[in-house]
């Protein structure tokens, strides 16, 4: 007896699908602060300024880690484990590193008395960016049971849908980045 | 069926499947508390959404005990709500957290997860043909953070300062700012943070649905086929997918606001003489924020009425669905529009007022497919062999109230009259029949309608009967005069008319709305009563088809295991509403088609 019929087998796995369907949703929790920037900016009292060189640091890094993340679900998919492990944990590392360049960025900015309160486009910025590293940080929580499991001689799982499922979370926290910092530098 | 079926990364639902009839470990505690079979989950919500109407009704009761007595002392309320009510009155800054707390909790927690939470979890298994949802673990979670946000709001009733007092649209400055009012101060956080647990769990439950909906459904199961319950609770779940994130959005901002100091939506703002420091927000943009979800959660409340009362009319006038397609189009149309017609609500914001056009004109148009579906309801209705069980009389109230509240709509949508509407009791009477009443009847009618697969038995007939008569002519005694007050520019939110002039014509019309007021209460805990009594004691459902309905979940047992078929899920062969077809009053959707049957 089976419960998932022939035609749901060419369907997409349900909790694939559920997580695109998840994604779309935050995509519109930023669609909404992103309007509402690019309303208020069109309002008195905005001030422009520039992005911290950290940014940049954090975007290498998390450009690198969806490399890397990809790169770990071939190899699981080709039953390569060493290699597979090893690249979960490169991804960890540079998702760690993400997060601490992040926070060297807003180190340097409240250096430059660019602070939370200061003006309305500073808050922005800061919601909007913290409110994306809050986003990661989910990813690696997702990606340190992945470890765990990674490295866990008692289950040997072939299941190949969790790996699939962190990395296409991986993979948009990184396009989302990339998105927001070009939003942040053009529409200033 | 072979096991090269079987589906093999889908390891959840496989291994779900082999062992749902003989659970081996199922304790009190996995079965009733932390359940993952979607009916419970279903029951679940349902139980909770009831508890919490009873609250939210309560309030209401009390609120209208000021506006229809306002000189009156009651020295009751004062036992029940202490300070808050000394001297047997309620306060003002009370009045407004009363007024607040019914509209969230209405609108949030009984509308939206006690109505999408009970039916999306009950029926959309069930009538698509699968085992459960497509991850029954998320399920559960959403009713946990529905429970832990309940538990959140509950307490924040218990607050010294009082909970949140700003409304339910809790606009700032006035919900952004503790020395604005005193429901500001700790209440306005309890309910940031409660109903930010609200959105998890409306997400979590959200996008469960749309994937068990798209990806789950059993064989000849095509979209085509679908009940409109199943459409319309997708389209719910869509809306509330794109439009609650935004919600968040809003909301984070304004703990921003209120705990750390930004200025998103204070600028120039003076307390009490004081000049405080916060410049460059504004305050409409909280309600662009706030109503981009707002007019889209409207619809995420009354789409599942739609669908229930569609399936319900349908089953007991024996007759297909008027227009199936137009139906399903329809709630589409509905769906897209809902997200187009937000600044209906900020017309006297001092929106540009060729925007202002834009947005009538996006309003007006959700007539039509509005009045698609009361046409099609009625001619549904039309010469029908017509079955007036109560869940038939509560969807009939409720097209009788859509088409009340929705003409109303009508009159709002012209910015050139909402400029003297907007904020008066005609916008009250124009949402509690469109939403609140006509809701809380495809609410009802889907209670009395899947009572008997819930739990196995009936509810109580006269019971449902006195119900419906004393609700529907309340409703309308209530709210109707509304309009005229509306009309007259009585301003919502006010404590106390009595000291206008122009208002004390209203005196004795308020206190008859009051009085009508309790007597509607009362009803819906006959209602209560009837639930929790036939839930034990009502008579036993000796029929697994009782209301001879065509949908999959009457092809389950009476009391269906987690699992829902014992055996194979049927496989699906026709559309669901093959009433009155070749002479056979009804053909269950899993009856192969014979060969000599007609097309429709
Ligand atoms: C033809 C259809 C409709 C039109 C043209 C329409 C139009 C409007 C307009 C213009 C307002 C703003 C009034 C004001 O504040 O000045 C309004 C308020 C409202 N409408 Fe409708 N409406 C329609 C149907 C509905 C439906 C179907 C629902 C819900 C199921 C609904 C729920 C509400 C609610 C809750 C409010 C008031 C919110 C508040 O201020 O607290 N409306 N409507
Ligand atoms: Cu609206």
């Amino acid at each position: 007896m089976s419960t998932v019929t022939m035609e749901q087998r060419k369907r997409i796995h349900p909790h694939k699908f559920t997580l695109w369907v998840g994604i779309g949703s935050l995509l519109m929790m930023f669609a909404g602060l992103t309007s509402a920037y690019i309303v208020k900016r069109n309002q008195a009292n905005w001030q422009t300024f520039d992005l911290p060189q950290f940014f940049w640091y954090s975007t290498v890094a998390i450009i690198l880690s969806s490399v890397t993340i990809y790169l770990a679900e071939k190899a699981f998919k080709q039953r390569m484990m060493q290699k597979y492990r090893s690249l979960v944990v490169t991804t960890l590392v540079l998702g760690i590193l993400f997060i601490v360049f992040q926070l060297l960025g807003f180190q340097q900015l409240w250096a430059k008395q660019v602070t939370l309160t200061a003006n309305v486009s500073y808050s922005f910025m800061y919601v909007i960016v913290g409110l994306h590293a809050a986003h990661v940080l989910g990813g690696l929580i997702a990606l340190i049971v992945l470890f765990a499991k990674a490295f866990s001689v008692k289950t040997r799982s072939y299941n190949s849908v969790p790996v699939e499922l962190v990395s296409t979370y991986w993979h948009f926290v990184d396009v989302l980045w990339i998105y927001l910092l070009i939003f942040l530098i053009l529409i200033r | 069926m072979s096991s090269a079926a079987t589906l093999q990364h889908a390891d959840v639902h496989v291994s779900h499947d082999a062992h749902h009839e003989h659970h081996h470990h199922e304790t009190f505690i996995t079965k009733y508390v932390f359940s993952q079979d979607h009916k419970m989950i279903a029951k679940q919500f349902l139980v909770t959404g009831i508890i919490w109407a009873i609250i939210g009704g309560l309030f209401s009761v009390i609120f209208r005990l000021q506006l229809g007595y306002p000189e009156a002392t009651f020295p009751w309320l004062e036992d029940l709500l202490g300070h808050w009510a000394a001297g047997g009155k309620l306060k003002p800054e009370f009045y407004y957290a009363l007024v607040t707390m019914h509209g969230t909790i209405l609108v949030f927690f009984v509308l939206t997860a006690g109505l999408s939470g009970t039916f999306a979890n009950f029926l959309i298994p069930l009538q698509v043909g699968a085992r459960d949802m497509a991850s029954p673990m998320l399920n559960m979670l959403s009713y946990w953070f529905f429970f832990l946000s309940s538990i959140i709001m509950f307490c924040s009733l218990f607050i010294q300062t009082g909970p949140a007092s700003g409304g339910w649209t809790i606009y700032p400055p006035l919900s952004a700012l503790g020395d604005a009012s005193t429901g500001s101060i700790l209440g306005m956080d309890f309910w940031l943070v409660s109903m930010a647990m609200f959105i998890v769990s409306a997400l979590l439950g959200g996008l469960n649905y749309i994937t068990t909906i798209l990806n789950m459904r059993t064989k000849g199961m095509s979209m085509t086929r679908l009940p409109l319950t199943i459409w319309a609770l997708f389209f719910t779940a869509v809306l509330g997918v794109l439009s609650f994130p935004v919600l968040l959005s809003g909301a984070i901002l304004l703990l921003f606001d209120r705990n750390l100091g930004t200025s998103f939506y204070l600028s120039d703002i003076v307390v009490a003489g004081k000049i405080l420091p916060n410049e460059g927000g504004s305050a409409i943009l909280f309600q662009h924020l706030f109503w981009f979800l707002g007019h889209p959660e409207v619809y995420i409340i009354l789409l599942p009425a739609m669908g229930m009362s569609s399936e319900i009319i349908s089953v007991n006038s024996r007759k297909p669905i008027f227009g199936y397609m137009a139906m399903v189009g329809s709630l589409f149309a509905i769906a897209i529009l809902a997200f187009l017609v937000w600044a209906h609500h900020m017309f006297v914001t001092g929106l540009n007022p060729f925007l202002g056009s834009v947005f009538v004109l996006l309003t007006l148009l959700i007539a039509v497919p509005s009045a698609i579906k009361v046409f099609n309801w009625l001619t549904t209705l039309w010469r029908a062999n017509i079955r007036f069980t109560p869940g038939m009389l509560f969807a009939i109230g409720f097209v009788s109230l859509f088409i009340s509240g929705g003409l109303t709509g009508i009159f709002l949508g012209n910015s050139a009259l909402d400029l003297h509407l907007h904020d008066t009791y005609f916008v009250v009477a124009h949402f509690h029949i469109v939403m609140g009443v006509a809701s809380f009847f495809g609410m009802f009618a889907g209670v009395y309608h899947w009572f008997p697969k819930m739990f196995g038995r009936y509810l109580n007939n006269t019971m449902a009967y006195i119900h419906f008569w004393v609700t529907i002519v309340g409703a309308y005694l209530i709210f109707w005069p509304m309009h005229y007050q509306g009309l007259s520019g009585m301003p919502r939110r006010y404590y106390d008319f009595s000291s206008w002039i122009s208002f004390n014509q209203f005196s004795g019309l308020n206190e008859f709305i009051s009085f009508v007021a309790m007597i509607v209460f009362a009803a819906q805990l006959l209602f209560v009563f009837n639930f929790f009594y036939s839930m034990f004691k009502g008579r036993k459902v000796t029929d697994s088809n009782p209301w001879g309905a065509n949908t999959l979940e009457w092809t389950t047992p009476i009391n269906p295991g987690h699992g829902n078929w014992p055996g194979e899920i049927p496989e699906v062969h026709r559309g669901a509403y093959d009433y009155a077809k070749d002479g056979k009053e009804f053909i269950p959707q899993d009856v192969p088609v014979g060969d000599d049957e007609s097309k429709h």
